[in-house]
């Protein structure tokens, strides 16, 4: 088995790790499927308000890859068809059944095209451009990472116990598109991924992003020009699995409610669709302002109660806002309580020496203040000591803003993901915001050369 | 601090867009995220936590570690003064003797300091309101480096023409902060280096006539020369030489270590350079592999020298000599690290460092018209390290080109 060990990055250290239990949520009548969380997805719809669907009938399909559809994750009425500027679909309302139906597939088929037409295709994404996989490509490998290293994730062994055998058919099914890699976690004795078959194993040791499949795509098979590689999200093939075992589309998951502002985080079970409110409602304290972070506080997107959380969602974040803090002459504080991931303060000595010898590790203050104006880029090689790829983040980021393509074929735009640079972007003294112009730099490489 | 805040915030109201200061916006703002940081939250899209580290911190961190020079140079201009008029005999040293020197030196320096970010401060504060941005920390750094080099008989209107030179040329024309290709600190001092050559040359830098408080006519000792050991190496016409202080007593290594002889302000001390840098390299600001490449690439050359091949005064000095006397030290630390004009590659930055260390001894042994090679050696380098980055990532191009 292949070992990777890396040495650059960094673990942020936060409060409010989500509790092993799953608590219950009140299901919600309406589910919202929003065609914006489908990355790289333009959207034709497939029903009209009215229409009765089963879990697992189709909503609506791609404008470039008519074959690529989204299906239902209840059975119900599409009661409302949100539609934004120039009439764009916001999100398409189903009012839920109360016994849910599901459309029962017939498993003699190929692998792609069952994929294709349960919708579970969504769930696989690729690199480069990082967009749900194009059905058009042939993939060189498919990358799965078991588990998470950002702030707070969800621990995949307590959301996937019992679910090994789901998991072990979603290998056996993908495994007929590519070859399947799949990364451990160095020395991790609680979850037994290690026994999968049909599959090549690695193991990965080191700080944060050494769960990203980013990384580990670019230590074990580093992706060339012309090459793709598909990934996907360890909770995500189980629900494929589930879908080779039984012929339904269940696409119940486990999503983690995590952050020192959340009275009780712990783990919830929804559906894709569900309302952010159905987890956070009396859940989230209301005496400072918060933010609600679908995803972990590095690389998630913020969204308000009403809106749905993403269909990829395993973990929700909650955060307190901090505009209330007015810091005088912040920079010259010594910020005792705040975490600081360069040396820069004299805390971090205090904090990781003294203070850890004579009360443990230390809680720290985390807000959503970004603590800086945007500069130029002065300071070098701070994206280098949390970017552990063989790429120069910098030159790459710079190629990006400039907006030059040939540069960022060759510095190895192909290879990275927003989430990729999400520790950039933290530790950036000029405070850039790095994700947004990955993401940016890759729509548009993508529309450049596809 | 809550009800100073909202006093502040309701008068900063007058500098928004259609207010009656709007003209003088950035320069509200630049005191708005001095007195309090900025409470902008992060975008819906990206990090949503950031670390407290901003550019603000990092700027102040370099002036801090810069203190320490500053303080021992101040003493040391005021030390140099009075041995050459007398006052201070070498060896007796009192503690009201050496608060007068304290008070002289600060009072010859503060004006430096003052005119360099009167005049830098200025043309940043007016360039960011004619960009609408926000003004940069940058010079910060350089106004309290420029007068830590320049001699300190300088007078002050050409340091203030010197400094308006660098921070328009060298800086605001290609962009600002970040964007620069020289060391602004340095290009002042090139440009005074050059423009005002009388001025400049190497028995500047003694502080001679009075400042503020102190007569301007005062008797110098007899047998003082305010050569520097370099102008001295540089003019000897022996092959080995002994360097002498300005009242022609030898020089070895320990005194410029300890840094009580004539040069730049910052420049002599040894030790100060070192706490400086203990901090810098302790904070994660500076980089050690610049640092260390510097006074290796400088000691193994002027080893070289000393082993044979030219044979003059420079050359035959001991190698460790070389890298203790003049700006080698300081221009190690502080200048050369600069990561806006350094290599930003952590390999370039060796062959970067190298090479700076290496020319600094090159130009102070074979171009006697230069007694300093560090200055000019800096921005040679400044010059090339976009060229040394270049090569370092096509390495990188060309093993991902051979992938596909």
């Amino acid at each position: 088995m292949q070992q990777i060990k890396l040495k650059k990055g960094l673990d942020i250290p936060m409060c409010g790790a989500a509790a092993l239990t799953i608590g219950s949520i009140n299901r919600p009548t309406v589910y919202k499927i929003v065609p914006d969380h489908y990355a790289g997805l333009t959207p034709k719809l497939m029903v009209k308000e009215g229409d009765q669907v089963k879990a697992g009938s189709p909503l609506f399909h791609d404008k470039q890859f008519a074959e690529l559809i989204v299906t239902s994750p209840v059975s119900g009425k599409v009661v409302e068809i949100n539609r934004g500027e120039r009439r764009k679909v916001m999100f398409i309302g189903i009012k839920a059944d109360i016994k849910t139906d599901y459309v029962q597939f017939d498993l003699k088929q190929n692998v792609k095209d069952l994929l294709l037409q349960s919708g579970l295709w969504a769930y696989i994404k690729q690199r480069p451009y990082d967009c749900i996989a194009m059905p058009s490509k042939q993939p060189k490998a498919i990358f799965v990472s078991t588990f998470d290293t950002a702030p707070l994730a969800p621990d995949y062994g307590f959301v996937l116990a019992g679910k090994g055998n789901f998991i072990q058919a979603g290998i056996n099914a993908l495994s007929e598109l590519a070859p399947v890699y799949v990364g451990l976690q160095h020395n991790n004795k609680t979850t037994d991924f290690a026994a999968l078959k049909n599959c090549t194993l690695y193991s990965v040791e080191g700080p944060h992003p050494a769960g990203n499949v980013g990384v580990q795509i670019n230590h074990v098979a580093p992706i060339a020009k012309g090459e793709t590689v598909f990934t996907v999200n360890i909770q995500d093939l189980a629900i494929i699995g589930q879908f080779f075992t039984t012929g339904q589309v269940k696409q119940e998951r486990l999503v983690a409610l995590t952050g020192d502002m959340a009275f009780e985080p712990q783990y919830f079970r929804i559906l894709p669709g569900t309302p952010a409110s159905a987890i956070t409602h009396c859940n989230v304290r209301k005496d400072m302002a918060t933010r609600i972070i679908c995803g972990n506080v590095l690389s998630g997107t913020q969204i308000t109660e009403d809106e749905s959380l993403c269909y990829r969602c395993n973990q929700v974040s909650i955060l307190a806002e901090g505009t209330e803090k007015h810091e005088f002459m912040g920079w010259l504080l010594p910020r005792f309580n705040d975490f600081n991931a360069k040396t820069t303060d004299p805390a971090k000595f205090l904090d990781n020496g003294l203070w850890y010898w004579l009360f443990g590790p230390k809680q720290y203050n985390w807000d959503a203040r970004v603590k800086g104006g945007r500069r130029a880029i002065i300071v070098s090689g701070e994206y280098e000591k949390v970017f552990p790829m063989d790429i120069y983040p910098e030159q790459l980021i710079k190629a990006m803003i400039a907006g030059n393509i040939d540069k960022m074929e060759q510095l190895g735009a192909y290879e990275v993901a927003p989430e990729d640079f999400a520790l950039c972007e933290y530790i950036c003294t000029s405070k850039l915001p790095v994700q947004a112009i990955v993401k940016e730099a890759l729509t548009n490489l993508k529309k450049e050369i596809e | 601090m809550e009800k100073f805040y909202q006093i502040w915030k309701r008068f900063g109201q007058n500098f928004q867009e259609g207010g009656k200061l709007s003209k003088l916006s950035s320069f509200y703002d630049a005191f708005d995220t001095f007195l309090f940081t900025p409470s902008t939250t992060a975008r819906k899209i990206g990090s949503h936590i950031h670390d407290g580290n901003d550019s603000k911190r990092t700027m102040i961190l370099v002036v801090l570690a810069l203190v320490p020079a500053l303080l021992f140079g101040m003493f040391n201009v005021g030390y140099q003064h009075f041995l050459a008029t007398g006052e201070i005999v070498k060896g007796a040293m009192t503690c009201a003797l050496f608060w007068k020197a304290f008070a002289f030196g600060l009072l010859a320096v503060l004006p430096y300091i003052i005119v360099s970010y009167l005049v830098g401060l200025g043309i940043e504060f007016v360039v960011a309101q004619i960009k609408h941005e926000e003004v940069a920390e940058g010079f910060l750094v350089t106004g309290f480096i420029i007068p830590l080099i320049v001699p300190i008989g300088t007078p002050l209107w050409m340091v203030a023409v010197a400094t308006a030179f660098a921070v328009i040329f060298a800086k605001e024309v290609f962009g600002g902060t970040g964007y620069n290709i020289f060391n602004v600190a340095l290009i002042t001092r090139a440009f005074l280096f050059f423009a005002y050559p009388t001025h400049m040359t190497g028995d500047k830098f003694v502080r001679t006539q009075g400042t503020w408080g102190w007569d301007n006519n005062q008797a110098l000792v007899d047998g003082f020369t305010g050569a520097t050991p370099l102008t001295q190496l540089s003019t000897a016409e022996t092959a080995t030489y002994t360097m002498t202080d300005t009242l022609g007593n030898p020089i070895g290594f320990w005194d410029a270590v300890n840094g009580l002889i004539p040069g730049s302000v910052g420049e002599t001390c040894i030790w100060a350079i070192l706490l400086g840098a203990i901090l810098l390299l302790m904070t994660g600001v500076a980089s050690w592999k610049t640092m260390l490449s510097i006074f290796v690439g400088g000691g193994l050359v002027a080893f070289l020298f000393n082993i044979g091949g030219v044979d003059n005064a420079a050359a035959n000095t001991p190698w460790y000599m070389h890298l203790v006397l003049g700006g080698f030290a300081f221009g190690a630390v502080f200048m050369a690290t600069d990561p806006v004009t350094s290599a930003r590659t952590e390999c370039g930055k060796w062959i970067y460092g190298f090479l700076i260390g290496a020319m600094a001894i090159v130009i102070r042994v074979l171009n006697p018209g230069y007694p300093e090679g560090m200055m000019l050696s800096i921005l040679l380098m400044n010059a090339f390290a976009p060229l040394i980055d270049w090569c370092v990532v096509r390495v990188n191009i060309n093993k991902r080109l051979k992938r596909a």
